[in-house]
């Protein structure tokens, strides 16, 4: 599904690389997840991923079922069937929920050539799914984010990976500002979405939020390179021992 | 201060090339107008209410030439509203093309006889008194010379909006209009204006609302992109008389919309709003002065400009509480959003206060499009320019919420998405 070969990465305007040579692939069905302490790369891994200004590619690829992602605008990416959940997401006042879903769900089906979903079909599936993460009817009225709690602004990116239906999900730091009822109800709705069709990137610092989505295989991310990977035991070992014996095997 | 010589001779200018109209009823306000003028002369951009606008080509003996606009396939504007139709060609009345006013109680300046008028207690009045303490020459030249105009008189909830629509046909049309609109106690009406009106534009309106009135007025002008204008709007509100008016200005070279609003009934409401979006050569102003004259009443500002290729937008809000008018409150936002760095925002926000218990804020800011916004809009897949477009509604969106009928607020959202539409965003 997707598969990333070599790739170096630099801040635009400093001459500071904070990719050195990552490789990873993550295969159709399957759940990975990303592991690593603080400045690592992992946030720059997706925010790279799905195109945002800033970082300059200098070496390696990144693709997405065969296609290069990096050479691609942040919504053809989208279209392609790319998803960032952001740690942070972000507020847009004016512009209400409702509207800011119906617009991306339908530009992406226009972008693939598909019919675009009527106004009442699209209020049937979204009702359906809101309603599956506790989002109330107030809650879709409001401007995108504005006055969310952490917790809802969580459950709002999940109802639109939901509603979007990609191939290829990334999570960042879903679980941080999240009590524990409000990751298990986020969690619920990652692990609706599993199907054969799909893969998840999970990136966290924690392992409780793997203990709700269960990955197949964690990868250990330091300064800009994976340099462990193994099964669900891994990020165990992590909870248990935190991460300086394993930089300091690498090393 | 004597008036600077140069002044007068451009009022003489002015004036050389005007028929002013005489007799019927109102020939006293026009004399009277006539010499405010002169005491006053033509406003120069040395005047400090005219440093960010010149208003040179407002004052000249004739109009600048302005092209006509080739409105391609977008449907007349307020198309779906149940209305009564009153145009204009280059400020002159269309009977062919109108409604019949009388039948919906409307009366035309252009018609006035020599009888004793309900409007000559209103015709030049609200405009003289909105004379102090900022001069507004340009609105007593049109009390002065103005022949064409409505007058409207309601003593219950109109049935229809009155729709006010103003074509532009001549290149060098010169266009005065002088409206009068008295909606009486417990009344109610709204009133459409659309159009560019003419190569020169120049329109007062003077509402009097009575105790517990209530008006609406939505305006849609700019369009044709060499046009210049500047309107005033003079309103006096009795107690607990609701005033709303919202205007949409897209392109137009010069244009200048004043509104000078007097609360002096307790419990009255004036909210009055703009969106302006201008590319390229473009100069907006809004001029505002609000006086609170009683206690617990609600004022409103809100003016929001969009400038992209070197337009240039200018606010220019006051606030004026009298002594005694306790428990205002009074609101006034200007914000422009520049969306490249040539584009301009010049504001000048104030605020007066002579009672002790009131509450009056404001705020004026000028700033770019959100990119963590964008690129949020772009990561679930809005292109760029659909994103730029959602951001720039919802810039906007603070102004358009004061219309309160949600067909003529669509209206203005779909001009607008045109707009947007054919300037690349």
């Amino acid at each position: 599904m997707l598969e990333i070969k070599n790739l170096h990465v630099k801040l635009e305007e400093e001459d500071k690389v904070i990719l050195k040579g990552v490789n990873l692939t993550v295969e159709a069905g399957k759940v990975h997840a990303i592991m690593g302490p603080n400045g690592s790369g992992k946030s720059t891994l997706s925010y790279v991923l799905s195109g945002r200004d800033g970082y300059e590619v200098t070496e390696g690829s990144a693709t997405l079922e065969g296609v290069e992602l990096l050479e691609m605008e942040p919504e053809e990416r989208a279209a392609a069937g790319l998803f960032l959940a952001f740690q942070y997401p972000v507020e847009i006042p004016g512009v209400g929920n409702m509207t800011f879903l119906r617009t991306a769900v339908n530009a992406q089906r226009k972008a693939r050539g598909e019919e675009e979903m009527t106004a009442g079909e699209f209020l049937k599936v979204v009702r359906e799914k809101a309603k599956q993460l506790k989002i109330d009817a107030d809650m879709m009225k409001r401007p995108v984010n504005v006055g969310f709690s952490g917790g809802e602004k969580k459950r709002n990116e999940i109802l639109q990976m939901a509603m979007l239906e990609p191939k290829m999900c990334i999570l960042d730091e879903t679980d941080s500002g999240l009590d524990v009822d409000a990751m298990k109800l986020v969690a619920d709705g990652v692990n609706a979405l599993r199907a054969e069709g799909r893969a998840f990137l999970v990136i966290t610092h924690y392992q409780r939020l793997l203990d709700h989505i269960k990955p197949d295989v964690v990868h250990i991310m330091a300064d800009g390179r994976i340099i462990k990977t193994g099964g669900p035991e891994l990020a165990l070992e992590v909870e248990h021992n935190g991460y300086a014996n394993l930089l300091a095997e690498v090393q | 201060m004597a008036v600077a010589q140069a002044k007068l001779d451009a009022l003489e200018a002015r004036l050389a090339v005007l028929s002013l109209p005489e007799g019927g009823w109102t020939g006293t306000a026009r004399d009277e107008a006539l010499a405010r003028l002169r005491a006053m002369g033509l406003p120069g951009k040395r005047d400090e209410y005219w440093r960010y606008t010149n208003p040179e080509s407002l004052t000249s003996a004739t109009a600048g030439k302005a092209a006509l606009f080739d409105a391609g396939g977008e449907a007349p504007l307020f198309d779906g509203i149940d209305r009564v139709k009153l145009v204009f060609v280059d400020g002159v009345f269309s009977a062919d093309l109108s409604d019949d006013p009388a039948a919906a109680g409307v009366e035309l300046l252009s018609r006035q006889s020599a009888d004793i008028h309900w409007a000559q207690g209103l015709y030049g009045v609200l405009e003289a008194r909105g004379q102090v303490p900022v001069a507004r020459p340009l609105a007593a030249l049109n009390t002065a010379a103005a022949a064409e105009g409505v007058l409207i008189r309601v003593t219950e909830k109109a049935a229809k909006p009155v729709n006010l629509i103003y074509l532009h046909q001549s290149e060098t049309s010169d266009a005065i209009l002088h409206h009068c609109i008295k909606i009486e106690s417990g009344a109610d009406l709204t009133i459409l204006e659309n159009g560019p009106g003419a190569a020169r534009f120049n329109t007062v309106m003077e509402v009097e609302l009575a105790d517990g009135a209530r008006f609406h007025h939505i305006r849609a002008q700019g369009r044709d992109h060499e046009c210049r204008a500047v309107t005033h709007i003079f309103a006096r509100l009795g107690a607990e008389a609701l005033f709303k008016s919202f205007t949409l200005t897209a392109n137009g070279v010069l244009t200048r919309n004043e509104a000078v609003l007097e609360l002096t009934g307790d419990d009255a409401m004036a909210h009055v709003a703009g969106a302006a979006v201008g590319d390229g050569d473009f100069l907006h102003d809004d001029t505002v002065f609000v006086t609170h004259a009683a206690e617990r009443c609600e004022s409103r500002q809100v003016f929001k400009k969009v400038l992209k290729n070197g337009a240039v937008g200018v606010f220019q809000g006051k606030i004026l509480v009298k002594p005694g008018a306790q428990k205002t409150d009074g609101y006034q936002i200007s914000q422009s959003l520049l969306l490249d760095e040539d584009s301009q925002f010049l504001a000048k926000p104030e605020l007066e206060i002579y009672a002790d218990d009131v509450k009056c804020s404001h705020g004026s800011t000028s700033g770019a499009i959100d990119e963590t916004a964008l690129y949020y809009l772009r990561s679930r897949g809005v292109p760029l320019r659909q994103a730029q477009s959602l951001l720039v509604l919802a810039f906007l969106a603070e102004a358009i919420q004061e219309i309160e009928d949600e067909a003529i607020a669509e209206d203005i959202r779909s001009r607008l998405e045109g707009w947007l539409a054919r300037h690349g965003q």
